[in-house]
């Protein structure tokens, strides 16, 4: 069987070059990058360099750069970080009601422990407004994140404009910009933010590694102790080939994002496309053209469950994701959906396809051609559909 | 996650549609939770005749639904009442821990019509 892959927001493969160098730095210098002898130096060395082409790809100094265990831990150190160190300056934190849980989850948490909590909603495409921003600010704000694009419907933030405003009013603007990186430009200098989060295996490097931008002359606390590794911001010996992995990926994807976007954003295009003329009663989730990451496709395809979508397209060999509660493990669709105002029933039908580096036109084909039949046979079994058809006749 | 036996029953599901003018019909579940599954049936001498399925839902539900069909054609209408969700799941080789509430609700839909289609009997 062929296997088609359309979940690299998921995650990626990595690539066989950031591979084949980690595979050095696990045998051959395995080195601790702390101690003081060779074999700990030819790590640290090479870590640092990792360090530089990560700041590099983001417009960043390299001592701006704190390794993390990844995306969510990233999140949390910046999170429960600036809130600590700023407790005294103020209580009150900004969010929106799209973030990842990583990050919304952590705001829960400091809600629940003395701060307060403003969660910012989306309009029908899941986008957030600048002025709402502006207005939900208060003269005790200390920490506004806004993701830079949604994981989930790929809906990219207008995140200059916040920072502009967070920057004149003197709050830190932390942005997770896990999904943006790689595929859209992401430069710290242009998006005015004071902490930025980003990962390493969505971008065809290894999993469990990530990192955080903290701007020059941002203070936050550390959550890990017990070393001084990363400036004493992370202690913990560094996932030293991990890093070195992630830093090679960072390079190869600033020499190929402005190709692999465009092609991307064609194989976009057509699976939207095809899927909104070849099935009825079909909704795109998410904004169309440039407010759209390239390589999402997020769509609900009423009357059926994202489930049993999922399980049919997995038997013919195509991995996609969805927002279907049967999917999370909790009884609720996904919380992004619904803040864009879908219905429960139209919130589990959805179906996601997240493009990568290896799709190609055909790819899309099979999709095209597979999934109006599957969406039939679901169709066929489900007394929504029954009901729907009556009415409409 | 999922057994064989609930990625067959998923695949070629048994017992798929509507009777038209069932002697009784159950409906469980709703929309809001992802999962509805509705049963028609006809009882001739106090046994299920015919039984059909229709069910909006994840692997788990559909499965459930169309292998209850299978359990409880030409059964008593006792012996289909004494039949239990959990039952419904071991038929099916166990179902995941996640699945075992939300959409293990296939018994409970043919309880519903057998207790329809007796509700009608009293009334006439």
């Amino acid at each position: 069987m062929k296997y088609i892959y359309l979940d690299h927001s998921a995650t990626t493969p990595v690539d066989p070059e950031v591979a084949e160098l980690m595979m050095k730095y696990y045998v051959e210098y395995y080195g601790n990058p702390s101690s003081v002898h060779y074999f700990g130096r030819q790590v640290k060395k090479a870590l640092e360099e990792a360090r530089s082409q990560v700041a590099d790809f983001i417009g960043a100094n390299v001592s701006e750069i704190t390794f993390t265990s990844g995306g969510t831990e990233a999140d949390n150190l910046a999170i429960q970080g600036a809130a600590r160190a700023q407790a005294k300056k103020g209580k009150h934190l900004i969010t929106t009601a799209i973030e990842h849980h990583a990050v919304l989850d952590t705001f829960k948490y400091l809600a629940k422990n003395g701060y307060e909590l403003t969660v910012l909603p989306v309009d029908e495409d899941g986008l957030v407004s600048v002025e709402d921003v502006a207005k939900a600010i208060r003269p005790d704000t200390i920490l506004i994140s806004v993701m830079h694009a949604n994981n989930e419907v790929g809906s990219i933030q207008p995140i200059a404009e916040i920072g502009k405003i967070t920057r004149e009013k003197g709050i830190l603007f932390h942005v997770d910009a896990v999904q943006s990186l790689g595929k859209i430009p992401v430069n710290v200098q242009d998006l005015n933010v004071d902490l930025l989060t980003i990962s390493s295996h969505k971008i065809y490097g290894p999993k469990g590694v990530g990192a955080l931008y903290i701007r020059k002359g941002v203070k936050i606390s550390p959550l890990v102790f017990g070393g001084s590794q990363e400036r004493k911001m992370r202690s913990g010996t560094e996932n030293a080939p991990g890093i070195i992995g992630f830093g090679k990926a960072c390079e190869l994807a600033s020499q190929r994002m402005a190709e692999e976007s465009k092609k991307l954003t064609k194989l976009r295009d057509m699976l939207i496309d095809g899927i909104l003329t070849k099935i009825e009663h079909v909704k795109l989730n998410g904004p169309r053209g440039d407010k759209r990451l390239p390589n999402n496709v997020n769509v609900s395809i009423k009357y059926v469950e994202g489930e049993s979508l999922l399980l049919s397209l997995d038997m013919l060999g195509i991995a996609a994701s969805s927002g279907s509660a049967c999917t999370s493990g909790s009884l609720d669709p996904s919380h992004v959906l619904l803040a864009m105002g879908l219905s429960h029933e139209v919130a589990h039908g959805s179906l996601r396809f997240s493009l990568g580096r290896q799709n190609t036109e055909e790819d899309i084909n099979y999709v095209l051609q597979e999934l109006p039949k599957i969406v039939d046979r679901l169709r066929a079994m489900s007394p929504l559909y029954a009901k729907a058809n009556c009415q409409n006749s | 996650m999922y057994s064989e036996k609930v990625i067959d029953h998923f695949t070629n599901p048994r017992n798929v549609g509507e009777i038209e003018n069932p002697d009784g019909v159950g409906q469980v579940g709703n929309p809001k939770c992802g999962d509805i599954m509705r049963i028609t049936l006809n009882i001739e001498n106090n046994i299920i005749k015919d039984i059909k399925f229709k069910t909006f839902g994840c692997g788990a539900a559909v499965a459930t639904s169309s292998v209850v069909t299978e359990m409880v054609k030409g059964k008593t209408l006792e012996e289909a009442l004494a039949i239990t969700n959990a039952q419904v799941a071991e038929e099916l080789g166990g179902l995941p821990e996640t699945k075992m509430h939300c959409s293990n609700l296939a018994a409970d839909a043919v309880h519903a019509a057998i207790k329809d289609y007796l509700k009608k009997q009293t009334k006439v």
